[in-house]
Parts: C-alpha cells; structure tokens; sequence
C-alpha cells in the first residue's frame, strides 16, 4: 500500500499507537516481565502488609466480641479471672516512646548540627562512625545495660534529686515524684532515646550534608549568621526527610521489645508517674505469648498486637498530614 | 570434584544415619525442667543412644504441643485435672520436685536469716505490709536490722508454673488473695514490678534495694541470693533444703490423687519445706507412635532410678521412692 505525498512533498508522519504516554513507547516481552515483576514485588509488600494486619485482627476478634470498646481503656489484666483490658499498655507504649522521642530529637539534632556545620574535618569521620556504631548495638545488650548500669544510677542519684526539686512543681510535680526504684517509664524512655538517637542522626546528617552550599553560601552572603542559616535555609529545605527521620526513630520506639522489657517493670499498673512501672504492648507480647493458656488470653494478646498496628499506622498517617500542611504553607508562602 | 562433593555427602549421610534404629523422643513445655532433663537425656543417650529432644517453650506450650500431638510428652509445672485429662486422653505423672523460696535484698540481713510466714508473704504481696519496719514483720524477727524503707515486691511478668504454685501456695493461706487474686500461671499482681523469668526477678531483687521476690530453689542457690525461712503448717520454720523437699514430697496425699493431680504446697510433714513443687509430665495413654512413647517411659525409668546425682549437682531433688513405686504402678495400668 503506497503512501501518497501531500502537496508539499512530505509523507504524513508513520502510524502511532492512539496512546502517546511514555510509558507506552513500544516493549519487548523482557520489558514487559521486567514490569510485571516488579508491580508483582511492590503488591507482595502491601499483600503481607494486609495479611498481617487482617490476621492480627481475626486473632483478636474473640477479646474485641468479649470485651467491645471497653477493651481498650480498661487497665484490669487478670488471667485468672479472664478480664483483659489494653489501656496500661496502650499508655506505657505511648508514654515511653514520647519520652524518647522529646530526649532524642533535640540531641540528634544538635550532633547533626555538629557534625555538619561545627565540626573540624577531621572530626566528623569517628564521631560518625560512633553514632552509626550505636545503631548496630542489639537491643537486648540496652537492656542489660539500663538494667545493671543505669537502673542503680537513676534510683540513687536521678530519682531522688527530681523529687525533691522537680516533683514539687505546681502542674507536671505528679508526673516526675515516686518511689525512686529505678524501674519505670523514665528510665524506660530514657533507654529508648538512646536506641533511636543513631537513626535519627543519621538520616538528619545526610539530609543537611545534601543541601545545596550555593543556598548557604548565600545566605552567608547576605549576612545570615550560621544559626540563622540553619533555621532558615537548611532546615526548611530538608524538612520532610528531617519529619521524616522522626518518625523513623518513634517507629522503632512504639515496637522495642526486649530493652524495654528490662527496665520498665512489666507492671499491669496504671500511675501517672513517670518513676512508676508501667508495661507496654510488646514488652506484654513478650512475656505472656508462650504461657498464655486460654484461648480468650491468647486472643487478647492478638488484640493488642492488632492495636499497635493501629497505633503504629495513626502515627504515620499524623506524620503525612503534618508534612502535607507544611508543604502546604510553604505552597502559600511563594 | 564432583566425586569429591558426591563422596563427602555419602559420609555424612552415613553418619547422620549411624543413630538409626535409636528413636529420637521429642518432649516440649516446661522451662523450669529443662536444665535437669537436658542434662538426664545427654547421659541417657550416651548409654542408650535414644534421644531426647525437648524443647522449653513453656508450660502452656507444653500441654498445647502435646494436645495437638506434635511431641512425645509435654512438661507442665500446673498440673491438669483428671477431667481434662481424661478429655484428651493424657496421663500425668510427676517427674522431679523444685521449690519456691522468697528472696530479700535487705543490708544486713544473710541468707536464711529473715522469718516469714505464710498469711505475712500473702500480705505483703497484696500491698497491706508495705514497708519492712511493720509490727507484723517485726514480731516474727525481733533483733534483726529491719530498716524503714518501703518493700519493693518483685514479681514474674511472663506467665510461669513458678507463679501457679506461689499464688497457690498464697491462696492456702490467705483467704483474702484467694479472693482477690486465686493463682494461675499469670494473675493479676495487686503491686510490684515484674521480671522476665526466674532470672529477671533474681537480677531484679538484686539491683532494687529493700526488695523481696520469689525464686526456684536453684536460681537461690546458683545467685547466692538472700533466702527467707518460711513457717510451714506445722508452725516450725523451714528453709529450703533438700530433706526439707523430701519429706514434703513425701507427706502430701499422693496416694488419694487421681492422675497424681495435686499442687505439693503446704505439705502436713512437721519437717516440710511449705512451697515445695512438682512438674508433671503430660502423656498419651493410646499413643500413636507406641515405640517412641515406649522409649520415653523407659527414659523417665532410667531418670529416677539414676538420674538423682545428676538433679542433685543442678538444684533438683529427684522423687522419693515410694513416689516412684507409685508412678510406675501408674504406668503399668494407664499407659499402654
């Protein structure tokens, strides 16, 4: 079939697919396997993600039909008498890894600042490689740690001293005066920060390492000094990934088994103190998975596991939100 | 090289397949058993060549493996009733005797010195004794450096037969935590910190000052902790000692419990220990594979006719032998 020129000598152009999207340029069958592979990776990933979720859920759907909603702010946890409530270790969870969060972020920061702006050169090498070196400590051997080393050193000296000068404060007094025993969410959370602090730090120091100099370099030339160019530059360039970083180390906070496990008490007690024992959701799994011996307590566990996912996906979903409106301010700003 | 590979798997191969004709027993549950039947199955094998592999997962692990049939015999330090085990079709019988002694961190106080009774040990884990310097304390250790310091109680965090036969032994002598606790693998603490394990409530009653807890008799020892004496209920204190063990094994009713099902505290014996406890051995009275569940029995046999050095080096105490005479009768008739 020959094709006719038009009246200026050229040919039209050679037949196209109807779909022009770039993504639709011709395949081979490697290509097109090579797609599907992958797409068929990232489906695993939200596949188990569900599964897992769903079978946490139908684990726990005997405690949630026993127990309803009250399951959740009732802190009475008796095997015997077969009630089971999740709000003590709801709370410790919580507690603990607010704790830990309030400790690290500000110190990740400043080592961040350090190692990125203050530091000599010939400094950032090791003190780096210390953080990441902290990472790599297993989490039991925190435990341990807070256990024989600063479990002793909070109960005589730290838990003292803040009764007698911070737990007479008029509104957050209550929070920080107890029996000084060492064990308890102070500590707990204390250890914790510790464990997130080299997650933090590092992501934050990759992030400001990777900010463009010529934005520095002018500021500096237009007489910032250099807090004032980590505020306004560096920081507001790399905030997602520093949210980021954030939720990163409170992820591994919410789960921490067995260094909290050690130092937090493991104690079915709601206190308002912070000096007091508490429990949290995986230090519960933890200790009463294996002799759990009644389908309603085994279904309990389940349940709460269940909850920490949704603890877990809350505190993710508040992370998205929050980026999304500081994006959209910055969106409005320019 | 490939003659190689192929002449390297053949000797393996032989040599995993040496023990053949030797049964492999599988056993799961109790962790409490576990140092003293790894230890009885190491010796047995080398005379025998049966092998035991048990697995310590738990006491409820253990009657859960061995309800669904995965194992040879189950390890449990809360004995089931004879309903249930009737239900399932099991048998049980006892297989070594541990005991519970509460343990102290107190300056000034030695091993084997602090008096306790009964109802005071329910009362102080309850909450009602809360500091050591209280009249109740006090008038059953006149002289001793009781200081004012407010009792930090430890307790198990993780689900155990330890805490089934203390909360047990505490509600035989208080009404009240029978009440308001009753005893379970896991209850539900009135006060107190938990430890993961006999040895989180060691390290635990070690680092807090002015705290009490309680242990398995071997953690006591191997820790070199604190012990307290403990009345029993013929009103002599008693400490934790092997003769002490033995005659509560011996006294307590065994012959009237059906399926030996019987928690041993407070035994009757003027010169018993009054928390002395056992761990049963859960298994199938028409077992499927009759050759393995043959070679268990002939193991358990073998542990208490010559495993008593062996739980004497490791803190145990083996079963008194009319206990024994008792159990194999038991086997002759129950277990085919």
């Amino acid at each position: 079939m020959s094709i006719a020129s038009d009246e200026f000598g050229g040919f039209p152009p050679p037949e196209r697919s109807r779909k022009t999207a770039a993504s639709e340029k011709s395949y081979g069958v490697g290509d097109r396997i090579f797609k599907g592979l992958t797409g068929a990776m990232a489906a695993l990933v939200l596949i188990v993600l569900g599964g897992a979720a769903v079978a946490m859920l139908w684990g726990g759907l005997l405690a949630f039909k026993t127990f309803g909603f009250r399951f959740l702010w009732s802190s009475r946890w008796d095997a015997v008498g077969h009630q089971f409530g999740a709000f003590v270790p709801i709370y410790g969870t919580l507690v603990t890894s607010a704790i830990a969060i309030v400790m690290a972020v500000p110190v990740s920061f400043g080592i961040a600042i350090f190692l990125t702006e203050l530091a000599p050169k010939w400094l950032r090498g090791p003190v780096g490689t210390a953080i990441e070196l902290l990472a790599a400590v297993p989490s039991i051997i925190y435990g341990m740690w807070g256990l024989f080393v600063f479990v002793p050193f909070v109960a005589t000296y730290l838990e003292p001293w803040m009764n007698d000068h911070v737990g007479t404060l008029p509104i957050i007094g209550p929070l920080f005066s107890g029996p000084p025993i060492g064990i308890g969410m102070l500590t707990a959370g204390t250890i914790l920060a510790i464990m997130i602090l080299p997650f933090i730090t590092a992501v934050m120091r990759d992030v400001f390492g990777a900010v463009p100099a010529e934005l520095k370099e002018s500021a500096v030339a237009l007489g910032s000094t250099t807090w004032e160019v980590i505020s306004h530059v560096s920081l507001p360039y790399t905030r997602s990934a520093v949210v980021g970083a954030i939720f990163l180390g409170l992820g591994r906070a919410l789960g921490e088994t067995m260094a909290v496990t050690f130092v937090l008490g493991n104690a079915h007690d709601f206190s308002m103190s912070l000096f007091m024992p508490g429990n949290s959701i995986a230090a519960a799994i933890a200790n009463e998975f294996t002799e759990a011996d009644s389908p309603l307590y085994v279904s309990s566990l389940i349940a709460l596991g269940f909850l920490l996912f949704v603890v877990t996906f809350i505190v993710l979903a508040l992370a998205k939100l929050m980026l999304l409106s500081l994006g959209r301010m910055e969106g409005a700003k320019a | 090289m490939v003659k190689t590979f192929l002449a390297a798997a053949a000797a393996l191969a032989v040599a995993w397949s040496g023990a053949a004709g030797a049964e492999q027993i599988t056993g799961a549950g109790s962790t409490f058993v576990y140092p003293v039947l790894s230890k009885w199955s190491a010796d047995y094998g080398v005379k025998f060549g049966d092998k035991v592999n048990y697995q310590s997962i738990g006491s409820g692990g253990g009657i859960s493996q061995i309800k669904a049939g995965t194992v040879d015999f189950g390890a449990t330090d809360k004995p089931l009733s004879p309903a249930e085990l009737a239900a399932s079709g099991l048998a049980q019988f006892p297989v070594v005797i541990g005991a519970i002694s509460p343990v102290v961190n107190i300056v000034g106080v030695r091993p084997g010195q602090l008096k306790f009774s009964g109802p005071l040990l329910a009362d102080i884990y309850l909450g009602k004794v809360k500091n050591w310097n209280d009249p109740a304390i006090r008038a059953l250790n006149p002289g001793m450096p009781l200081p004012n310091a407010a009792i930090t109680v430890i307790h198990r965090s993780d689900g155990s037969g330890t805490t089934y036969n203390w909360a047990y032994y505490l509600g035989q002598v208080s009404p009240v935590w029978k009440a308001r606790v009753g005893a379970g693998t896991s209850v539900q603490w009135p006060v107190g910190v938990g430890g993961k394990g006999n040895e989180g409530v060691a390290a635990f009653v070690g680092q807090i000052p002015n705290s009490i807890g309680y242990l398995e008799y071997a953690y006591v020892i191997q820790n070199h902790m604190k012990y307290g004496l403990v009345r029993n209920s013929a009103g002599r204190f008693i400490g934790p000692t092997v003769a002490g063990f033995q005659a509560a094994a011996a006294t307590a009713d065994w012959a009237h419990a059906k399926d030996f099902f019987l928690v041993m505290t407070n035994a009757p014996s003027a010169a018993a220990y009054p928390i002395t406890a056992t761990t049963f051995v859960l298994m199938y009275k028409q077992p499927r594979n009759a050759a393995r569940s043959a070679a268990a029995l002939k193991f358990f046999k073998w542990s208490f006719e010559h495993g008593q050095a062996d739980a004497a080096a490791l803190n145990y105490v083996s079963l008194p032998p009319v206990l024994v005479k008792q159990i194999a009768r038991y086997w002759a008739t129950q277990i085919k």
